[in-house]
C-alpha cells in the first residue's frame, strides 16, 4: 500500500468516526483543492453518499468561477449544500472592498463571525433545492455539534498544532496549550453541552499529497487552479479582493504535481497570494483561535 | 518518469522526546538544516524573529512557530516537521519535554514507527528521560535510538558517555525494553547527526541520520488473523441505494469474497457477499489498513462496536474482566467506585477500577508503591471491570487490538494495552449465547422493518420487588394499558417459566445459587426469543440482584433492559432505571412507565 492510500484510509476512518458519533454533522467547503479532496473522501467512506451537510461561508466576495463549481457539483453530486454569510456586515458595508475596515476585521466579520453563527444556527442558512436549483432558507437552526474542516498541518505553523478531533468552546476558542490528548486510533468524540468540536481528517496530507490524490482519483477542481495562457495560475483560493495568482505556466494536474515536487514552489509559501497572513506577525493564528478555518 | 521514483518514496513518522532542556529542538533544526529540509521563508522569519529580539540563532527557534511557545521558551505541542534523506522522507514530531505536557508527548509519539530518545551529557538521566522511556514503549514504538546530546559540557569524554548509557540500559531493562543504540551527539554543532565528528574518534557507531536510515518500516500485518472493528452499518436508502454494508478499517489480516465471517462479542455469523468502495474496480478480497465495507449473504443484525473476524482463524478474547498496563494523565486520580468510560476500536463501555497490582512512578523508580488510587502521571498494572463483555486481542497477540482509552468527563484521561483476559461471572452464560448465535436460523425480516410494522421497538421490562409488594398487579395494568393503546406487549411472571421451561431443575434445589442463576438465564433466552420477535415483555421477578441482571445482560442487549423496582425499601444492590413507592396506585405506576416507555422511544408520543 503506498503512502497516498494510507493517508486516504486514515482519512476515511476519521470520516466514519465522525459520522457514528455526532448527530449533528457538517462539513466545511471552501470550494477550494483540500476541501474538495475532503468531499470526495467523504463519498469514498460512505460509498458515493455524503450523508451530512456541506456548509458553505459565502463572504459575498468570491471568483465568482468557484460559485459555479460549487453548484455545478452540488448538484450533480445531490449534496446537502447549506450556505451562510454575514448578511449585517454586508449590509453596512464593513468591508475591506468598500474600504470601510482593514484585512483582518474583513475577515473576521465575513468569515470567521459568518461561520460561527452558521454553525450555531443563528444566523440564517439557505438550502440548495436540488429540484429547482435555487437556494432557499433552511428550516433547521439546530446548531451543528461536529464540523468536518479540510486543514493541514504543513500549512502553516499554527496549524501543525492541531489534533484530528479538536474541541471548541461556547465562545468558539480553542486553547491551544491546553488540548486533550488523542493517541491511537481514538478521538475526542464526547462534548459538553453548547461546545462543539472540528473534526481534521487531512492533518496528515501534503499540498503536494492533494495534488497527487485528484490525479489518482481524477477529481474535479476549479479550473483556476491552471495557467490559462497569461503565466500564473492561483495556488491557493479565497476571495477575488485579496487573492493574487502565482507566476506558474502549470496547465493540468500534472504539471502541477512536477512544479511541486520540482522545487520551483519550494522558497514561497503556499499562502503566499493570502493577503490576511501579513497583516501582523501572527495574523492566521490569531484568526485561528477566534474560530478561523 | 521522475514521478514514478516519487511517488514510490518510503515515509517514517519519527518522535523525538526526553527530558526539558536536553535539547530535542536543536537537534530537529539540525537535522532540518543538515539535509536541506527547510523552507527559505521559515528559516528567515525565524531569523528575524530573532533579530527584532536581539537574540542569537538558534536551530531550536525553527520549531517554535507560535508565539506562545516562543514566550514560554518550551515546546508546548507535538509539532510536525518534514524532512527528506537519501532513502526516505521522514515527518518528525517533535514531543514536548516538559512534564506538563506529557498528554502533548503521547499525542506526538502515538502517531510514530520509530523514537530517538534525547538525554543531555552533563545532567544524565531524568525524570522524563525514563517516564518518555517508558510511555514510547507503551505506546507501541519499538525502534528507539538514544543520542546523548550535548557531549561538549562533558568534554566528549567517552567514560563519562558510558556511565549514561550504563544507567540508561539498566533502567530499560528493569520495563523489558531494549533501545536499538546509543549516539554521542553534539546537536549544536551537528556532531555526529550528520556526519561523524572528529571530536569523537572513540565512537564507532553510525551518525543519526544513518541509523535512522536503518530502522525498518513496520512489518506489513496481513499475516495476522482478521480483525475489523466495525465503525457503522450503512444502508442509504434515501439515496436510492439498498446495499447494507458493514464498513470498518481492517487492522489485521485479510478477506475474500465468500468467507465466513464471525462477529464478537455477540459470536453471529454469515458470509461475505461482496466487496464495497468506491470510484474503484470491483475487488475480490481486501487486506490490512484498508478502509473497506462488505455486504453478507445472509442479513444478519450486527451494530457498530462488533469485531468481524474470520471464523476459520484464532478467536479473539471476549470478557467483561481485563488486566492492564494503564497510563493517567488528568489531575483527578483514577480511583475504585467511580464509573469511568473505556473505549477500545469503536466500542464504548462502562468501566470501573477493580484492583491495582502495582504502580511505577518514573520520579522516585521504585516499581512497588502501594497506593488505594492511581495519579497523574502515574503508570500502573490493573484489572478493570467492563459494564459489559468486548472482544478484544492481547497486546502480545495483536497489539493494535489491546489498545484502549478511558473517557472521564468528555475527555481522554489515559490509556493502555490490555494483556490478559480475565475470567468473569457470565463467561458460561455467554458461551451458551455465541453457540446459539451461531446455529441460529436467520429469518428474513429484520428489526428494523419490524419495528417499522408494529411501531414500536421491542424491550424487556424488568419489574422486581420484595415477595410482597405490587409487582404482578403494576405488571397486568401495564400490559392492559399498552395492549389498548395496540401495542404488541405480553406478560410473563417468572413462576410461568419456573414449571415449564425449568422442569428439570429439582425445585427443592431451587434456592441454591446456581439453580437461580440457571433460572435466570432460561428466563432471559424466553425474553431474548420473545423481543425477537418484536414483542415488550414485561418480566415480574423476586429480589434481583446485581448478579441476576449482568446474566439477563449477557443475554439481552442492555438498552433494551428497563429495571424498575416496586415497593419502598430497595433490598438488593441492583441498579435501577426507576422505581414505584408503595403509595402509588397500579394504574398510575403502568401510566408512569408507559410515559417513561415513550422517552426512551420504545413506544411513539402521541402527537
Amino acid at each position: 500500500m503506498d503512502y497516498i492510500e494510507q493517508l486516504e484510509n486514515k482519512s476515511i476512518y476519521i470520516l466514519r468516526e465522525a459520522y457514528a458519533n455526532f448527530k449533528n454533522l457538517g462539513m466545511l467547503w471552501s470550494i477550494g483543492k483540500d476541501s474538495t479532496v475532503l468531499l470526495w473522501l467523504a463519498r469514498k467512506a460512505f460509498f458515493g453518499h455524503v450523508p451530512f451537510p456541506l456548509v458553505h461561508i459565502d463572504t459575498s466576495f468570491k471568483i465568482p468561477e468557484m460559485i459555479r463549481y460549487r453548484d455545478r457539483l452540488a448538484m450533480k453530486w445531490k449534496l446537502t449544500m447549506i450556505c451562510g454569510q454575514n448578511e449585517e456586515a454586508l449590509e453596512k458595508k464593513q468591508t475591506l472592498p468598500d474600504g470601510n475596515v482593514d484585512h483582518l476585521t474583513c475577515c473576521r466579520l465575513l468569515k470567521t463571525v459568518a461561520l460561527e453563527n452558521t454553525v450555531n444556527g443563528k444566523f440564517k442558512r439557505y438550502r440548495l433545492n436540488l429540484k429547482t436549483g435555487k437556494y432557499e432558507v433552511d428550516r433547521s437552526t439546530e446548531p451543528f455539534t461536529g464540523v468536518i474542516v479540510g486543514v493541514r498541518s504543513d500549512e502553516e505553523g499554527t496549524r501543525s498544532k492541531e489534533r484530528y478531533f479538536s474541541a471548541r468552546s461556547k465562545q468558539n476558542d480553542w486553547d491551544i496549550s491546553n488540548q486533550p490528548p488523542e493517541f491511537w486510533n481514538q478521538f475526542k468524540t464526547d462534548f459538553a453541552p453548547g461546545t462543539h468540536v472540528r473534526i481534521h481528517p487531512l492533518l496528515d496530507w501534503t499540498e503536494l499529497n492533494i495534488w497527487e490524490y485528484i490525479k489518482r482519483e481524477n477529481i474535479p477542481t476549479v479550473s483556476l487552479y491552471y495557467d490559462q495562457g497569461d503565466g500564473t495560475r492561483y495556488r491557493s483560493l479565497g476571495c477575488a479582493p485579496c487573492t493574487s495568482p502565482i507566476k506558474s505556466t502549470a496547465k493540468n494536474v500534472d504539471e502541477i504535481i512536477e512544479e511541486l515536487r520540482s522545487g520551483k514552489l519550494k522558497n514561497i509559501a503556499e499562502r503566499d497570494g493570502r493577503a490576511q497572513d501579513k497583516e501582523d506577525g501572527g495574523g492566521l493564528e490569531t484568526l485561528r483561535k477566534d474560530g478561523y478555518m | 518518469m521522475l514521478i514514478e521514483k516519487e511517488n514510490n518514496r518510503e515515509q517514517m513518522n519519527i518522535v523525538i522526546a526526553g527530558h526539558v532542556d536536553h535539547g530535542k529542538s536543536t537537534i530537529i533544526g539540525r537535522l532540518l538544516a543538515d539535509t536541506n529540509s527547510l523552507p527559505e521563508g521559515k528559516l528567515k522569519q525565524v531569523k528575524k524573529t530573532c533579530e527584532i529580539n536581539s537574540k542569537p540563532f538558534e536551530y531550536a527557534f525553527l520549531l517554535d512557530a507560535l508565539k506562545d511557545e516562543q514566550s514560554q521558551g518550551i515546546t508546548i505541542d507535538s509539532a510536525r516537521v518534514f524532512f527528506k534523506t537519501k532513502a526516505r522522507d521522514y515527518i518528525i514530531i517533535d514531543a514536548p519535554g516538559h512534564i506538563e505536557f506529557l498528554k502533548n508527548m503521547v499525542t506526538g509519539a502515538s502517531r510514530a514507527e520509530s523514537a530517538l530518545l534525547v538525554i543531555d551529557a552533563n545532567e544524565g538521566v531524568q525524570e522524563n528521560s525514563r517516564r518518555h522511556g517508558y510511555m514510547i514503549a507503551m505506546l507501541g514504538i519499538k525502534q528507539i535510538a538514544v543520542l546523548v546530546n550535548k557531549m561538549d559540557l562533558i568534554d566528549y569524554d567517552s567514560t563519562k558517555y558510558q556511565k549514561i548509557v550504563d544507567e540508561y540500559t539498566k533502567f530499560l531493562k528493569n520495563i523489558d525494553i531494549t533501545p536499538t543504540t546509543f549516539i554521542p551527539v553534539n546537536g549544536k554543532n551537528g556532531d555526529n547527526v550528520a556526519s561523524l565528528s572528529k571530536k569523537m574518534d572513540w565512537y564507532s557507531g553510525k551518525t543519526v541520520l544513518d541509523i535512522l536510515d536503518d530502522f525498518q518500516k513496520e512489518k506489513s500485518l496481513i499475516d495476522k488473523p482478521f480483525r475489523m472493528p466495525i465503525q457503522g452499518v450503512y444502508k442509504f436508502t434515501n439515496y436510492g441505494d439498498d446495499r447494507r454494508i458493514i464498513s470498518g478499517l481492517i487492522e489485521t489480516g485479510q478477506i475474500a469474497i465468500g468467507d465466513e465471517i464471525a462477529f464478537y462479542p455477540s459470536g453471529k455469523r454469515s458470509t461475505i457477499n461482496s466487496i464495497e468502495e468506491f470510484n474503484t474496480p470491483k475487488q475480490k478480497s481486501a487486506k490490512a489498513g484498508k478502509s473497506i465495507g462488505f455486504t453478507l449473504n445472509e442479513q444478519i443484525f450486527i451494530t457498530r462496536g462488533e469485531v468481524a473476524t474470520k471464523s476459520s482463524e484464532r478467536k479473539p478474547k471476549i470478557t467483561s474482566r481485563i488486566l492492564v498496563n494503564f497510563f493517567w494523565m488528568d489531575k483527578e486520580p483514577f480511583v475504585k467506585n467511580k464509573e469511568y468510560h473505556l473505549k477500545i476500536g469503536a466500542v464504548k463501555v462502562a468501566v470501573k477500577l477493580e484492583k491495582i497490582k502495582k504502580i511505577i512512578d518514573a520520579s522516585n523508580l521504585d516499581l512497588n508503591i502501594k497506593k488505594e488510587q492511581i495519579e497523574r502521571h502515574d503508570v500502573a498494572q490493573c484489572i478493570l471491570k467492563l459494564n459489559r463483555a468486548i472482544a478484544f486481542d492481547l497486546t502480545d497477540e495483536i497489539a493494535t487490538m489491546s489498545r484502549f482509552v478511558i473517557i472521564d468527563n468528555y475527555e481522554i484521561r489515559g490509556g493502555g494495552i490490555i494483556r490478559d483476559a480475565l475470567e468473569d461471572k457470565q463467561a458460561w452464560v455467554r458461551n451458551y449465547v455465541m453457540l446459539r448465535n451461531f446455529k441460529w436460523e436467520k429469518s428474513m425480516i429484520q428489526p428494523g422493518r419490524r419495528a417499522e410494522k408494529y411501531n414500536q421497538k421491542s424491550a424487556l421490562i424488568l419489574l422486581t420487588g420484595k415477595r410482597d409488594s405490587d409487582k404482578k398487579i403494576v405488571a397486568k395494568e401495564l400490559e392492559t394499558k399498552l395492549f389498548e393503546d395496540g401495542k404488541i406487549v405480553y406478560f410473563l411472571g417468572i413462576g410461568n417459566v419456573l414449571y415449564g421451561v425449568d422442569a428439570d431443575i429439582k425445585t427443592k434445589k431451587r434456592n441454591t445459587n446456581k439453580n437461580r442463576q440457571e433460572h435466570i438465564r432460561r428466563l432471559a433466552e424466553v425474553a431474548h426469543i420473545l423481543l425477537d420477535s418484536g414483542v415488550i415483555l414485561i418480566v415480574t421477578a423476586i429480589d434481583l440482584t446485581q448478579d441476576d441482571l449482568e446474566i439477563i445482560k449477557a443475554i439481552v442487549s442492555q438498552e433494551k433492559i428497563k429495571t424498575i423496582w416496586i415497593g419502598d425499601n430497595v433490598t438488593t444492590d441492583i441498579v435501577l432505571d426507576d422505581q414505584i413507592y408503595k403509595d402509588e396506585k397500579p394504574k398510575n405506576a403502568a401510566e408512569k412507565i408507559k410515559k417513561s416507555l415513550q422517552e426512551m422511544g420504545i413506544i411513539f408520543k402521541p402527537w
